[in-house]
């Protein structure tokens, strides 16, 4: 009687079980939210457990950024320092110091009390295109151009949704209403977006010779943005590589150590002595009562 | 019960397993240690320019580098005779003045007593140059200590002259 | 054996002992007998006082660069994250140690239920840990809400409001934890200060959470009682030491994996976002160890009524050791219990899927099946199980299911047969 009603309940339970997971995939398939994640496809140097960025492709992304991006967009929380910086584009401190020294930064005030410009040292922030969030909302007909100093980090997707949506721009399907300055684009949340497609072919000269084309200046641009989200990612990538192997060592050796301690626990007696001795101690117990009283 | 089953030698496999947890607790809290360090951004604001042009002879400006209050003083030619007519042997911290002041009308000294990190007074003391109220220390016309508890001399940050009128500190 | 008092052995360790008896107390607790057959589900203890440890090593530390403020909270983490000396690494192990704290509490917890470990006498234990575990949410959540970002912000403001749905004085309540007519910078600055003080309660605690344990000693996977100074417990240093450190080399390998490969992996993208006070973002979602209650929220469809069921799916726990009538502990030997400790897990887990989902369609049915679950199962399974449950029969001691090795059963058998005829048969 007891095993056929435990049998049951299993059953029971195990039916539940399963119209619970297949209604929740039918759901969720049914609830995806308009925008489509099935990202493009590209090779990450920086992906991985070893990951790295390519140099080369985070300087021709700065050169994207700055020529293209920077007009709207700011990364508010980079320094002119971070491109010279190990583990970044690698600049040489010089190049860096052009970079930053072409750009005014308000100092001061002065010993006059004003605020005055000047050149823009390693030390400063990069300069903002707009003082402040509404400037800039007010200026790019309502729609705030997204600060990037973290925005590969605020993203679900990173990397491959930023590289997909600067190549996502497309006519929109027919019927789909779109208001004047309003663009469709395959990847962004509800297919409207206000930016117009900032990236085409030979838009900017690469010094390296590269090839301006415009699926090479959306990942050298998403690289860079990679890095400027996570500045830290290399060393973050090897200090990870080290601790884990360590860890695993570390582990080994602990374990060997916990196994040869345990194994000194009673260890005057035989385990099949030890046996023997409970069975004896279990039958004088059982002889002595009555079988009902055992538990 | 207890004492047969502690360990009788310390066998190799503990000691290595001690030795290796040792390592790695210890890479374990330099992070902690290293983040009270000047972090980069701190690091990077190693210089301040100065314009001197409005500054006359006899006078001083303090300005701000790192934190800390810079003496910018121009200063007389009396000034500078006193200083460079002292004595080595009367000396605390023996320094020559030309050493102090490369270009001997502009001393540029960080303006931190060297007892106890207080701002000295200027144009005061038994030398007529810098004070320290705290615990009375006496500064001459170099910044150079000689009465008072201050250990050394006020001390020189690096500095120099980008032209005629700006000194660039660190 | 193991309890013996503790002897100084020098006239200087007297004369302190004597005076505090610090040492007399580390004795005790190297000393301490533990059964010796705990399973590595009961290292849990042990790891979460580490999680509790790296916590507070690493808030107190991120509190030296943190600015509390609504200006610049959202740019000091990113100074964190870029110019403070391995930064980074204290802030993803912060953010991540606080996933990891709560997955541990959680196996820590469901162990407590599959054993019966918060029956008598270790319901005060029990109820200690109830407390440390609500603590810990109101930590975490306020830990959520400092780096000021969108997620921080919408779930400060969705909280706080549930404290609205009091009748009568609800709206007052959620002014005053404000200092405002809005989340704002003085929520911020109170919430940092708690977040700061918390943690060392918790701390406190943790104490009387061992020091309780430490009266009628562990439970164990048979739920048998010991005998103390037998064979059956061991010292707790270098037994228990060395297999807890074991268990938790794995646990902090698991950890920093998270830390170095995958840190953001269990936050939300918009918390990369600054605050803004104006736009909710699309999908507001606590952080995944809260989800199961917030589904339990939502599946009420009264706002007071959510807010009561919420608080009630703790507090019900506290009613535990005494809504448990069955004298069996371990799930072990209750073949029902069991079974119904799978669905309870299963049901928990699918609240915390739904909570992360739009509370609709079949998403809310699910919600509302699965919280009607989670009550019926404290409030009415556990008392009925208690009474009619047949359990199977228990072994003599925890030494005894040694005997169940294969052949073993065999010796034990013909060695009792020399005394009794067939009757042995029944023993397990």
């Amino acid at each position: 009687m007891k095993v056929i009603m435990l049998g049951l309940l299993n059953r029971i339970i195990l039916t539940i079980l399963i119209s619970i997971i297949t209604t929740l995939s039918f759901a969720d398939d049914q609830h995806s939210h308009g925008a489509n994640t099935n990202y493009l496809n590209t090779d990450w140097s920086f992906k991985g457990i070893f990951g790295t960025f390519d140099r080369a492709s985070l300087q021709r992304g700065y050169q994207v950024y700055q020529e293209v991006c920077a007009g709207c967009h700011s990364v508010q929380h980079l320094s002119y320092r971070n491109l010279s910086e190990k583990g970044g584009p690698e600049f040489s401190v010089e190049e860096a110091k052009a970079i930053a020294a072409q750009f005014e930064v308000e100092d001061g005030p002065n010993s006059d009390g004003e605020m005055f410009m000047r050149p823009g040292r390693l030390s400063d922030k990069f300069v903002k295109p707009y003082p402040n969030v509404q400037a800039s909302t007010a200026a790019n007909d309502g729609a705030y151009p997204p600060d990037m100093s973290v925005l590969a980090k605020a993203r679900a997707g990173g990397a491959d949704y930023i590289y997909s949506l600067l190549l996502g721009y497309e006519e929109a399907p027919a019927g789909f209403e779109l208001d004047d300055g309003v663009y469709y684009n395959k990847y962004m949340p509800g297919n409207k977006i206000k930016m117009s497609a900032p990236i085409s072919d030979g838009l900017v000269e690469y010094s390296d010779g590269t090839q301006a084309t415009t699926a090479q200046m959306t990942k050298d641009v998403t690289t860079f943005l990679v890095w400027v989200s996570e500045p830290h990612l290399e060393s973050q990538h090897r200090m990870g590589f080290k601790a884990i192997i360590y860890l695993i060592i570390l582990f080994t050796l602990v374990y060997m150590s916990k196994q040869k301690v345990w194994s000194r626990f009673g260890s005057k007696k035989e385990p099949e002595e030890e046996t023997y001795d409970k069975v004896e101690r279990v039958v004088t117990e059982y002889e002595g009562e009555d079988p009902k009283t055992f538990k | 019960m207890s004492k047969e089953i502690k360990p009788k030698r310390r066998d190799f496999l503990f000691t290595a397993t001690y030795t290796i947890g040792a390592v790695g607790l210890g890479a374990a809290i330099w992070p902690l240690v290293d983040q009270m360090n000047p972090d980069a951004s701190v690091k990077a604001l190693s210089t301040t320019e100065v314009d001197v042009s409005s500054v006359e002879p006899g006078k001083t400006i303090t300005v701000l580098w790192r934190g800390k209050p810079i003496f910018i003083r121009r200063r007389t030619q009396k000034e500078i005779d006193e200083a460079a007519a002292v004595d080595l042997k009367d000396l605390k911290d023996p320094e020559k003045d030309s050493d102090r002041a490369k270009n001997p009308e502009w001393l540029v000294m960080v303006g931190v007593c060297t007892h106890l990190g207080c701002v000295p007074l200027g144009d005061k003391g038994d030398y007529n140059a810098w004070f320290c109220p705290c615990h009375g220390s006496h500064y001459d016309t170099s910044g150079r200590i000689r009465k008072g508890p201050a250990p050394t001399n006020l001390e020189i940050p690096k500095y120099e002259f980008v032209n005629n009128n700006t000194i660039k500190i660190g | 054996m193991s309890e013996n008092q503790y002897i100084p052995k020098t006239k200087l360790a007297k004369w302190f002992d004597s005076r505090l008896p610090l040492l007399s107390l580390s004795h005790h607790l190297k000393e301490y007998p533990t059964p010796k057959n705990l399973n590595y589900w009961w290292t849990f203890g042990g790891i979460l006082t580490f999680c509790l440890i790296t916590q507070i090593v690493t808030g107190v530390i991120l509190g030296m660069h943190y600015v509390a403020h609504t200006d610049h909270a959202f740019e000091s983490i990113e100074h964190i994250m870029r110019d403070v000396n391995y930064g980074w690494l204290l802030r993803y192990v912060h953010a991540n140690g606080a996933s990891m704290f709560f997955l541990a509490v959680y196996i820590h917890i469901f162990r407590g239920l599959y054993y019966g470990s918060y029956k008598a006498p270790r319901e005060v234990i029990w109820i200690i840990g109830v407390i440390i575990y609500l603590l810990m949410m109101a930590t975490a959540f306020m830990g959520y809400v400092l780096p000021w970002g969108q997620m921080s912000f919408w779930g400060a403001t969705v909280i706080t409001n549930l404290f609205s749905a009091i009748p009568l004085i609800g709206e007052s309540i959620t002014t005053w934890l404000w200092g405002g007519y809005a989340v704002d910078n003085p929520t911020l600055t109170r919430f940092y200060a708690l977040h700061y003080l918390l943690p060392f309660l918790i701390f406190g605690l943790i104490i009387l959470h061992i020091w309780a344990l430490h009266v009628p000693g562990n439970n164990n996977p048979t739920g048998i009682d010991v005998k103390k100074n037998s064979n059956e417990t061991m010292p707790f240093h270098p037994y228990m030491v060395m297999k807890d450190i074991t268990a938790l080399l794995v646990f902090i390998i698991i950890f920093f994996w998270f830390v170095f490969f995958a840190p953001n992996a269990l936050g939300h993208p918009d918390n990369y976002i600054e605050a803004n006070p104006l736009v909710t973002p699309t999908h507001i979602v606590p952080e995944w160890y809260l989800l199961p209650f917030y589904a339990i929220l939502r599946a009420i469809p009264s706002k007071l009524g959510g807010v009561i069921f919420m608080f009630a799916a703790i507090f019900v726990l506290v009613l535990l050791p005494w809504l448990d009538t069955s004298k069996v502990r371990s799930s072990t030997f209750r073949p029902l219990y069991r079974k119904f400790f799978w669905v309870l897990v299963v049901a928990v887990i699918l609240l915390g899927y739904l909570g992360a989902k739009p509370p609709e369609g079949i998403y809310l049915v699910l919600s509302r099946i699965a919280t009607a679950y989670y009550f019926i199962h404290f409030l009415i399974l556990l008392p009925v199980l208690g009474r009619y449950e047949k359990t199977d029969q228990l072994p003599m001691s925890i030494s005894d299911p040694v005997l169940d090795k294969p052949g073993l059963i065999d010796k034990f058998k013909k060695a009792a047969g020399q005394y009794e005829g067939d009757n042995v048969g029944s023993f397990k």
